[in-house]
């Protein structure tokens, strides 16, 4: 009863604090991140391409390195916070979980018909549900494979595991385009829909 | 296993003086933090206006110190970097300097000296035939670039820590300096210079050094990422004052352990 009445003064919290505060640190961290990353990518290219100097931060390899090795740490110590709370408070379990293959192929015919609801923001959809889901997997592997190019002496077992240092490096890179293609999808929907956006600020 | 050859910069020496032009920083202003886009998003969300200027930078410089500590807090002695077969050997090794293949320091071997400097019992110089005749042993390792590339070498020289003992190097002091032909400089610190893997190197695929990889003398580290592996060295000295070298005065983090 009491819970009731709580529940009609105050709407429910979405998105508690700690949420609030890793998803904006995590944001400020994998920014720049990325903006360096690219830095570094374009002093020794994998591929046939470069990134636009003007959206490379650092300013030539060096700058790009320190803002790497400085941010790594922000990610690191937020994202091992973010995940021993999502855990231990068994939101990861309650909000990812299940996710049934059923579930995704409607979900998917419907925002393809621009009926997929989001009415009630506690909840996910199933795509929600395997994005966040693939999001924290690619953000694992991110910082296992950037280990491993950064310490394949110290952490050569590691490097192995991803097939040796350069093989880490396409795994590194394949992981940041993870991300990045998560990061435009996820931005351009708390546009869609500002309410999104208004629960990962003020929690409701 | 991926080995992404093609891209080796390297290995276009005419390439390389272009990237190398367009990587050194402007002295006065060394830009680190430029950056457009990126760097627009990052001042909004910290928030402050923070990001660009001189208060970054020396908050940069801080981490990046900071790293030193923890690189050499997690090296190891023991910890040995991985070997590879012959027939891992990348062919041909690239190039890779600040200047094209054709400006690399020509030294004669016939005049040439080691000096030898800072906290050490025995300060002679070091003739090539000198240093030839110390014990010798081979290494395949991986040597792997600031830039990200990498390539698989096989060196021939004299384990570095042996000739520390030999000139009665303070090995308790902090850091090798080294001074190339060019007048390239780089340092290390003691832990580095004592790993068993550090090699005073003679020889390249079992011949001479060639020029281009540092004739007469190389300092072959293969737990440092390859900038930190001096060519052409004719100097080295034993210090407890911070010496930095030349791509690290310019902001290239200083341990750079692998």
């Amino acid at each position: 009863m009491t819970s009731a009445a709580a529940t009609i003064k105050k709407p429910k919290v979405i998105h508690p604090r700690w949420v609030r505060i890793t998803h904006w640190l995590n944001a400020l961290a994998m920014i720049v991140m990325i903006g360096s990353g690219w830095q570094i990518y374009n002093a020794s290219p994998l591929f046939d391409f470069v990134f636009p100097r003007s959206i490379a931060l650092g300013g030539w390899l060096a700058g790009g390195i320190m803002w790497h090795f400085a941010a790594m740490w922000l990610l690191v110590i937020n994202g091992l916070v973010y995940l021993t709370l999502g855990i231990a408070s068994g939101r990861f379990r309650r909000k990812l979980f299940p996710i049934r293959f059923g579930d995704l192929v409607c979900n998917v015919r419907d925002a393809f018909a621009f009926r997929l609801s989001h009415e009630d923001l506690s909840v996910y959809n199933a795509i929600q549900r395997l994005l966040y889901l693939g999001v924290i997997l690619a953000g694992i592997v991110i910082v296992l494979s950037g280990l491993s190019i950064w310490k394949p002496m110290q952490l050569q077992e590691l490097t192995a595991l991803f097939g040796g240092y350069d093989s880490a490096r396409v795994v590194h890179f394949l992981a940041m385009s993870a991300i990045v293609g998560f990061l435009a999808v996820h931005v351009l929907l708390a546009i869609l829909v500002p309410k999104s956006l208004k629960a990962m600020i003020i929690g409701r | 296993m991926a080995r992404i050859r093609k891209a080796v910069p390297g290995v276009d020496p005419k390439l390389l003086v272009k990237d190398a032009a367009k990587l050194l920083p402007d002295p006065a202003r060394r830009a680190f933090l430029r950056g457009g886009v990126s760097l627009g998003a990052v001042a909004f969300l910290a928030g402050c206006d923070i990001v660009d200027g001189p208060t970054a930078e020396n908050a940069l410089s801080k981490i990046s110190f900071f790293n030193d500590r923890v690189q050499a807090w997690i090296f190891g002695l023991n910890r040995l970097a991985p070997t590879y077969p012959e027939s891992a050997i990348t062919k041909p090794f690239p190039f890779n300097a600040y200047y094209s293949e054709d400006e690399a320091p020509v030294v004669n071997g016939d005049t040439y000296k080691l000096k030898v400097s800072g906290l050490v019992q025995e300060k002679k110089s070091w003739a090539l035939p000198e240093l030839y005749a110390l014990p010798q042993e081979k290494q395949i390792t991986r040597h792997i670039c600031v830039e990200g590339w990498s390539a698989i070498g096989s060196w021939t020289g004299a384990r570095f820590s042996d000739f520390l003992q030999r000139i009665g190097a303070d090995t308790k002091a902090k850091y090798v300096g080294f001074v190339c032909a060019e007048g390239y400089t780089t340092s290390i610190d003691m832990p580095t210079a004592l790993h068993p893997q550090t090699q005073m190197t003679f020889k390249f695929a079992d011949q001479i050094l060639p020029r281009a990889y540092g004739y007469p003398m190389k300092i072959r580290i293969p737990t440092k990422l390859g900038f930190k592996n001096p060519k052409y060295v004719t100097e080295m000295y034993v210090t407890n004052d911070y010496p930095g070298g030349y791509w690290e005065d310019m902001g290239y983090n200083w341990f750079s352990g692998l």
